[in-house]
């Protein structure tokens, strides 16, 4: 303020040259001081003193109200938000290393079963070879009795039959040999005819 | 302070350079933007006037709400944007608190949320066309300075008693120097709360002012594409500035909290 006073006296005792200076040269004056001011910077808001006590005020209410929407709410909650968070993710990732290492058991585990269960299927199959193996001899046994006691009695009907077939040729023979004799004229002694076959067949 | 009489001049003074300017075609306001006024009415502004300071303070305060308490309330722990956007920002200064400040640092971490909160959002939200930036007066700036400045001094005698005064004696300089090496660091210890306060609302009020200069040259037709890439290149800029401002005010009151935690060098 004391540069535009002073501009504006030195302006106006330039302009009229004397010290009675009507309304309108001091309106004019005032003009040019204010231009001036504008340009070189002492018309800056910032330093209007009396608008300094509404700023500080209202600021310190701004700032406690801030503090208090900060402490009591905001800080807090977002404080609770991120422990909880951190504490999450420790538990997820204990959770993950507990999975992690119930996996590799449930994986050794299962590789036990396996071996396990390929032992005793190998034994399974060992013992169901050696249960077949057993009907298997015990069936060839049975089927060669069987198959000896068949061929005895085909080899007994055969002796028989054959035995049956010799004496039939001998009848044959003889009855045979009379009609031929008959037949040639003469008469045919049956004792003579069959002790002639009889000798015939045994030669 | 200014008086009754002088600020109604003042205000026939505006005016009148208005018509002045006017005349001359182009009209440039750079400054017009950061004029503090009554919300309701045209009486003068005292100390419980609702002004647009108190307006762009409250919407800074509904921001912060809506990120941090609604953009929260799920408590998801599996976030949505806004909750990780929030819980960026708190792990951002709590970070910086607990590496600048250390451990026994934290326990401050809401103040300094309080303050780094309120600067991001009143700085973007001054970025928004026809706002008022609040973080572009010296007075609000200054006050956040000078309250970082007492508390820290007054709690840097109250941890370490006369100790804190080691702060200013290099144990590590040669004896001769030590005393000069005090009057420099008494000197910058002072001169932080005015570098810390006129770096933001500094910066603040020169990329406002000069966006609103090309805003002005976007009259004339023939210049105005350039202006309006150079408004854009500027706003862009500012975004980066508003952030940066922020971050910068925050992690000086971090170093600071350090000196007075430990004032050892």
């Amino acid at each position: 303020m004391a540069t535009e006073t002073h501009e504006a006296t030195t302006h106006s005792a330039a302009t009229d040259g004397a010290a009675a200076a009507t309304t309108h040269d001091a309106g004019h004056a005032a003009a040019d001081a204010a231009h001036g001011a504008a340009d070189a910077g002492p018309g800056m808001p910032q330093l209007d003193f009396s608008t300094f006590g509404n700023q500080i005020f209202w600021l310190l209410v701004t700032l406690v109200v801030i503090y208090i929407i900060l402490s009591r709410f905001a800080l807090p909650r977002i404080a609770a938000v991120l422990a909880e968070r951190q504490g999450t993710i420790t538990n997820d990732i204990a959770a993950a290393e507990d999975l992690k290492a119930k996996a590799v058991e449930a994986e050794a585990a299962y590789n036990q079963a396996l071996a396990d269960a390929r032992v005793e299927a190998s034994n399974i199959v060992a013992a169901a070879k050696a249960d077949i193996q057993a009907e298997l001899d015990q069936a060839i046994a049975k089927a060669d009795t069987e198959i000896a006691a068949k061929s005895a009695e085909g080899e007994k009907a055969i002796a028989e039959i054959r035995a049956t077939a010799t004496a039939a040729v001998k009848t044959v023979s003889k009855d045979v040999a009379k009609e031929l004799i008959t037949s040639m004229g003469a008469t045919a002694d049956a004792k003579t005819v069959t002790a002639a076959v009889t000798a015939r067949m045994k030669g | 302070m200014m008086t009754r009489p002088n600020r109604a001049m003042m205000r026939e003074l505006e005016m009148a350079s208005e018509a002045h300017t006017e005349e001359a075609g182009l009209v440039f306001h750079p400054m017009d933007q950061f004029i503090v006024k009554p919300l309701f009415g045209d009486g003068p502004v005292g100390m419980f006037t609702i002004t647009n300071v108190t307006l762009w303070m409250g919407i800074t305060i509904l921001g912060i709400f809506a990120l941090l308490v609604l953009g929260t309330r799920r408590r998801a722990v599996i976030p949505t944007r806004t909750q990780s956007i929030g819980e960026l920002a708190y792990g951002f200064i709590y970070k910086m608190v607990e590496d600048v400040t250390g451990k026994d640092g934290v326990k401050y971490f809401p103040y300094i949320m309080t303050l780094f909160m309120f600067i991001v959002f009143a700085n973007f939200v001054g970025l928004l066309p026809m706002s008022f930036t609040t973080t572009s007066h010296i007075a609000v700036t200054a006050v956040m300075a000078m309250a970082v400045f007492l508390a820290v001094t007054i709690l840097g005698f109250v941890k370490n008693g006369a100790g804190f005064l080691g702060l200013f004696w290099v144990s590590s300089a040669p004896l001769a120097l030590r005393p000069i090496l005090a009057l420099i660091e008494i000197i910058s210890y002072f001169v932080r709360p005015v570098s810390h306060s006129i770096r933001l609302a500094g910066n603040m009020m020169a990329g406002h002012a000069v966006i609103k200069v090309f805003a002005g040259f976007a009259a004339i037709t023939a210049i105005a594409p350039l202006s309006i890439v150079a408004i854009t290149a500027m706003y862009g800029l500012e975004v980066l500035v508003s952030f940066i401002q922020a971050y910068v005010f925050t992690i000086l009151t971090c170093v600071y909290l350090k000196d007075a935690l430990h004032p050892a060098h």
